[in-house]
C-alpha cells in the first residue's frame, strides 16, 4: 500500500500521507475556507466527524461531499465553493 | 371570563390566518384560537404551490380568483414567504397524457390563463433533467410558489394590526351557540365562530365531512440550477380522484433556496404521522423515474402532513348547516395556501353579507347531504 | 444503486469503544454473526480515531489486538438512517450504495458529539470544535508551530491540548469556563481513579490552565486573527492561528429515538444489562451518558456478554461501572455548564449555521419546533444537531422527535424498492 497519495485541491496538487482525510488536504494548502454560507460567509470544519456539515466541498464533480469523513484517494479532484 | 368579539376563529393554520387578516380589514372584531402554533398543520407540511387548477369549473373559479389575489399582494409579501414565480409545467408521458395537455390548454385559454404547450425537444430545453423519452407538457408561468408558515404569520401579524387578538396555545374544546370554550374553561363568546381547523375540525363540528388525507414529503440540499419550474405528472389527478387506494404521483418544486421539495402521496384512513417506508419509497422511485438525475442528490428531511378531505374535492365555505353562528372554512385538501385567500373573501362575504366576486354555490357546507357519504 | 445485504445474530452501531467491546464479547465465542457498522472511514469512533492503523494509547493497542482475536464483519463508511422494518436497518455507503443490516440484537453505541454554543465570531474559518481540530489532525492537518488557543469545557480541552503539541503546536492556553473550585474537587475525586490522575497530572503540566475563564470573541477577517478571553473582570486579545473551542458533550441519541427507545433527561435509559425500553436493543457508551473511556468499554463489555447470554460474567462487571458511572456523576457536574455562558450571543450572532438564522430571530419565540417552522433553524443538512444542542442550553427548548433519515442520504436511498406502477 502506498505511503502517500496525491490528489488535486483547486487545481493545486497536493501530497498527503495514505489515510488522511480530504479537509486535511484541503487545510494544508493554507485554503481555510470550504463553502460559503447561505448568506455569504465564508466557512470551513467545526466538528470534524462529519456532523456540522460545514466541511462540504465538491469531490469529483459531486457537490455537498464532507471532506472529513472522505479519505484523499490518488487523482481525487477537490474543488471548494469559494 | 367572556369577551365580545364579532368572529372567533378556530385555527391558526394560512385558512385560519387569511380568514383572520380579511375579517379585521372588513372592520369586523376578531379572535383567533390556535392550540399549538400558527401555520403548524398541514399548512408547514406542505408544497406551497399557488397553482390554477382544473378539475371543476368550482375548482378552477376558487383558485384563479385567488391566485389574482396572491398576485396582487406579492410585493407586500415579507421576504420570509419567499414568493417565486417559477411556474409550473404538467408533464406528459404519452400521448393520452398529451392530449390532456390539449385539454387543458383549451380549458385555460378560454378563461384567460396564459399557458404553453411545449412539446419534446421544449420540454427537455426548459427543464434538461427531465428523462428522455418524456412526450410534452403544458406550462402555466403564471403559478408560483410560497413559503407558507411565514405566510400564515404574516396574514396573522396583520390582523392584530388592526386589532384582532390571539389565543395561542389554547385549545377549543367546544363550540358553544355563544362562541366556543377553551380547555381551561374559559370562553370566548362572539357573533360567529368560524371552523377553520383543517383536519382536526370534524372534531369540533363532527357532521364536517372532511377526512384526514395523509402526504409525504421529502426536501433536498440546495441545487440552484437543478429544476425551474414546479413539475406535476398528468397521472396525478388519476390519483387524486381516488378515494380509496394509496397512491403516490410525480410532483416536485424548486424552492428559492434552491433546495428541490419532493412529493406526493395520499392514504386514507392513516392517523399515524409516522414515515410510511414502503410509500415513501415509492414516491420516491416514481419522482426518480421523471428526474434521473436526483437519486444522486443529498435529501435532508422527510415529514408527513394531514390534508383535511371532502368526498367532492372542494372546500366547506359558509354557515353551517345546524348551527347557524357556525361557519365553515375548511377540507381545502390539497390546494389550501392557494385558496386561502379566496377562502377568506368568500367567507367574509358571506359573514357581513356583501356580494362575492364568484358564485359561492359549490363550496356551501349546505351541499353535502346526508347521502353524500366518503366512499 | 450497489444494494447488499447483511445478516447477523448482532449488529452494532458505532465503532468506538463501547462499540468495539461489545462486538468483542458478542463475537467471543464464535457462535453469532457480528457486525459493526459506522460512518467514519475507519474503526476507533472518534476517542480512538486512527488508532486501528497506529494504536497511540495502551488501551486501544489492546482492544484492537483483541478484536482481531474474534471475528467480526466492520462495515466503515456506512450511515445508518432508516429502519424499514423491525429488525431493519438501512445504511448509506460513502460511494452512495444501500446496505441492509438485518440483525436479532442491536447495539446503539453511537456516542456523542460536542456541544458548540455561538459567540461573535464562532462561524469563522479556524474557529473549529476542540475534538474537531484534534480530528482534523489525525486527519493530516499540519499544527506544527501552530499557535492554538484551547476553549470551551471538559476533559476533552486537556486531551487535545497534549495531542496539539505532542504534534508541534503551540498551545497558548486552555480556557476552561468551569469554576476554579470545580475543578479543583473534580481533580480530588480523581484521587479515587488513580489512572486518571495521572493522566490529569502529565496533561496539566506546562500548560496555562485557565478556569472561569471563556472566550467572547473570535476576531479576524477572512479567517482567525485572534481570540478575546475573559477571565472575572479581566478581558485581553489572543493572537493565534486555531481557536479549537467545544463545550463538552452531548451524547447522539438520534438513532435510539427513531427506534423508540426511552430517551429521559438526555440519555437512552438501560437497565442493569444495557438493554434500553425496546427488547434486544441495547445501548452503551455515550449515549447512556458522557462518562469517558473506561466507562464506555464497561458499557460495551456488559451488553456484548448480555446479548452472547453470560449473564454472570456481565453482573461481575456491575461495580466497576458503578466506580466509572460516579466519576462520570462527578464529571458532568463539574463541566456543567454556567449562564453567563448563554449571554455570549449577540443579536446577529448566527445560531443555525445551516441556514444562517441569527440570534434575534430565534428569541421570540416559545418553542423549537415554533423557531423552526418560522426561520428553517434547524432544518438545514446537520438536521439540527449543532444549533439545537444550543438552543436547548440558551433557551430551555427541548427539539423534537427524530424521522428518517437521520443523516442526509441520496435521494435515491429513500427508494428501496423498484416500482413499476403508480397505482399499485
Amino acid at each position: 500500500m502506498p505511503e502517500t497519495v496525491r490528489l488535486s485541491v483547486n487545481g493545486e496538487t497536493v501530497t498527503m500521507p495514505a489515510g488522511s482525510t480530504v479537509a486535511a488536504a484541503i487545510l494544508k494548502t493554507g485554503e481555510s475556507a470550504f463553502r460559503v454560507s447561505v448568506s455569504g460567509e465564508a466557512r470551513g470544519p467545526l466538528c470534524g466527524m462529519g456532523i456540522c456539515f460545514e466541511c462540504r466541498v465538491t469531490i469529483d464533480g459531486e457537490p455537498h461531499c464532507r471532506s472529513c469523513q472522505t479519505i484523499c484517494r490518488n487523482g481525487m479532484d477537490v474543488r471548494t465553493d469559494g | 371570563m367572556r369577551l365580545l368579539y364579532d368572529v372567533v376563529i378556530i385555527g391558526g393554520g394560512i385558512v385560519g390566518a387569511a380568514c383572520a387578516d380579511e375579517c379585521a380589514r372588513a372592520g369586523l372584531r376578531v379572535a383567533i384560537v390556535e392550540a399549538k402554533m400558527i401555520g403548524g398543520g398541514a399548512t408547514a407540511a406542505g408544497m406551497g404551490h399557488l397553482v390554477v387548477m382544473d378539475d371543476s369549473d368550482a375548482q378552477f373559479a376558487l383558485t384563479r380568483y385567488s391566485q389574482r389575489l396572491w398576485d396582487a399582494m406579492r410585493d407586500e409579501l415579507p421576504r420570509e414567504v419567499e414568493y417565486d414565480a417559477c411556474g409550473t409545467i404538467w408533464v406528459a408521458a404519452d400521448d393520452e397524457e398529451m392530449r390532456e395537455v390539449s385539454r387543458k390548454q383549451e380549458f385555460y385559454t378560454e378563461r384567460g390563463v396564459a399557458v404553453e404547450v411545449l412539446d419534446a425537444r421544449s420540454l427537455a430545453e426548459v427543464e434538461p433533467n427531465l428523462r428522455d423519452g418524456l412526450v410534452g407538457g403544458l406550462r402555466v408561468p403564471g403559478d408560483s410558489v410560497i413559503y407558507p408558515p411565514c405566510a400564515a404569520q404574516f396574514f396573522v401579524d396583520r390582523a392584530l394590526t388592526r386589532g384582532a387578538q390571539l389565543y395561542l396555545g389554547q385549545a377549543v374544546q367546544e363550540i358553544t351557540r355563544d362562541g366556543v370554550r377553551l380547555r381551561d374553561g374559559s370562553t370566548i363568546s362572539a357573533g360567529v365562530v368560524v371552523n377553520a381547523a383543517g383536519s382536526w375540525s370534524p372534531s369540533l363540528t363532527p357532521r364536517v365531512n372532511v377526512k384526514k388525507r395523509k402526504g409525504h414529503l421529502v426536501i433536498t440540499d440546495r441545487y440552484p440550477r437543478f429544476l425551474r419550474h414546479q413539475l406535476v405528472e398528468l397521472g396525478y389527478l388519476k390519483s387524486a380522484h381516488s378515494l380509496t387506494a394509496d397512491s403516490v404521483a410525480f410532483n416536485i418544486q424548486p424552492r428559492k433556496t434552491g433546495q428541490l421539495l419532493i412529493g406526493s402521496s395520499r392514504q386514507y384512513d392513516v392517523d399515524d404521522s409516522a414515515i410510511d417506508a414502503s410509500l415513501l419509497s415509492r414516491m420516491v422511485a416514481r419522482a426518480l423515474e421523471y428526474l434521473p438525475g436526483l437519486g444522486r442528490l443529498s435529501s435532508l428531511r422527510a415529514w408527513t402532513g394531514f390534508r383535511a378531505a371532502t368526498p367532492d374535492k372542494l372546500p366547506l365555505i359558509g354557515p353551517d348547516v345546524e348551527n347557524e353562528r357556525l361557519y365553515l372554512a375548511t377540507g381545502h385538501e390539497g390546494l389550501g395556501i392557494t385558496t386561502s385567500l379566496g377562502t377568506a373573501r368568500l367567507l367574509v362575504d358571506q359573514i357581513v353579507k356583501r356580494t362575492s366576486e364568484i358564485p359561492v354555490g359549490p363550496y356551501l357546507p349546505s351541499r353535502m347531504t346526508s347521502e353524500l357519504v366518503h366512499a | 444503486m450497489d444494494r447488499s445485504r447483511h445478516e447477523c445474530d448482532a449488529l452494532i452501531v458505532g465503532a468506538g469503544p463501547a462499540g468495539l467491546a461489545a462486538a468483542f464479547r458478542a463475537a467471543q465465542d464464535g457462535r453469532r454473526r457480528v457486525t459493526v457498522v459506522d460512518d467514519s472511514p475507519d474503526a476507533g469512533g472518534q476517542i480512538w480515531r486512527g488508532e486501528r492503523r497506529e494504536p497511540r494509547s495502551p488501551e486501544a493497542r489492546a482492544w484492537f489486538q483483541r478484536l482481531r482475536s474474534v471475528k467480526i464483519e466492520l462495515i466503515n463508511g456506512a450511515r445508518v438512517f432508516q429502519q424499514v422494518e423491525p429488525r431493519k436497518l438501512l445504511a448509506e455507503t460513502y460511494d452512495g450504495g444501500v446496505c441492509e443490516l438485518v440483525f436479532e440484537n442491536l447495539v446503539l453505541a453511537t456516542g456523542a458529539r460536542e456541544r458548540f454554543l455561538p459567540f461573535p465570531g464562532w462561524t469563522m474559518p479556524n474557529v473549529m470544535g476542540a475534538g474537531g481540530l484534534q480530528a482534523l489532525v489525525k486527519g493530516g492537518l499540519p499544527v506544527e508551530r501552530r499557535r492554538i488557543v484551547i476553549a470551551g469545557s471538559g476533559p476533552l480541552l486537556l486531551a487535545v491540548a497534549g495531542y496539539l503539541r505532542d504534534h508541534g503546536a503551540d498551545v497558548l492556553c486552555v480556557a476552561e469556563q468551569a469554576s476554579q473550585g470545580k475543578v479543583m474537587r473534580f481533580g480530588l475525586g480523581l484521587i479515587n481513579n488513580a489512572g486518571k490522575l495521572s493522566q490529569a497530572y502529565s496533561f496539566l503540566k506546562g500548560f496555562k490552565y485557565l478556569t472561569d475563564c471563556w472566550v467572547t470573541e473570535a476576531q479576524g477577517d477572512e479567517s482567525l486573527k485572534s481570540v478575546l478571553l475573559r477571565r472575572g473582570g479581566k478581558r485581553w486579545s489572543v493572537s493565534c492561528d486555531y481557536l479549537a473551542c467545544g463545550f463538552h458533550l452531548v451524547p447522539n441519541l438520534e438513532l435510539a429515538e427513531l427506534l423508540g427507545c426511552d430517551v429521559a433527561g438526555g440519555v437512552v435509559r438501560v437497565d442493569e444489562f444495557q438493554q434500553t425500553s425496546v427488547p434486544q436493543v441495547y445501548s452503551a457508551g455515550e449515549s447512556t451518558g458522557i462518562g469517558g473511556l473506561e466507562l464506555s468499554l464497561v458499557e460495551g463489555e456488559i451488553a456484548g456478554l448480555a446479548i452472547a447470554g453470560r449473564h454472570d460474567e456481565a453482573r461481575r462487571l456491575f461495580p466497576a461501572r458503578a466506580k466509572q458511572r460516579r466519576f462520570a456523576d462527578l464529571l458532568n457536574r463539574t463541566f456543567a455548564l454556567r449562564d453567563e455562558l448563554k449571554t455570549l450571543a449577540e443579536a446577529q450572532t448566527i445560531v443555525c449555521r445551516c441556514e444562517d438564522i441569527t440570534f434575534d430571530r430565534l428569541r421570540g419565540h416559545d418553542s423549537w419546533r415554533a423557531a423552526k417552522l418560522q426561520t428553517r433553524c434547524g432544518m438545514g443538512p446537520c438536521q439540527g444537531r449543532i444549533c439545537g444542542s444550543a438552543v436547548e442550553f440558551l433557551f430551555d427548548w427541548k427539539t423534537e422527535s427524530v424521522r428518517p433519515p437521520i443523516l442526509p442520504v441520496r435521494v435515491q436511498s429513500l427508494a428501496t424498492k423498484r416500482h413499476k406502477n403508480h397505482e399499485e
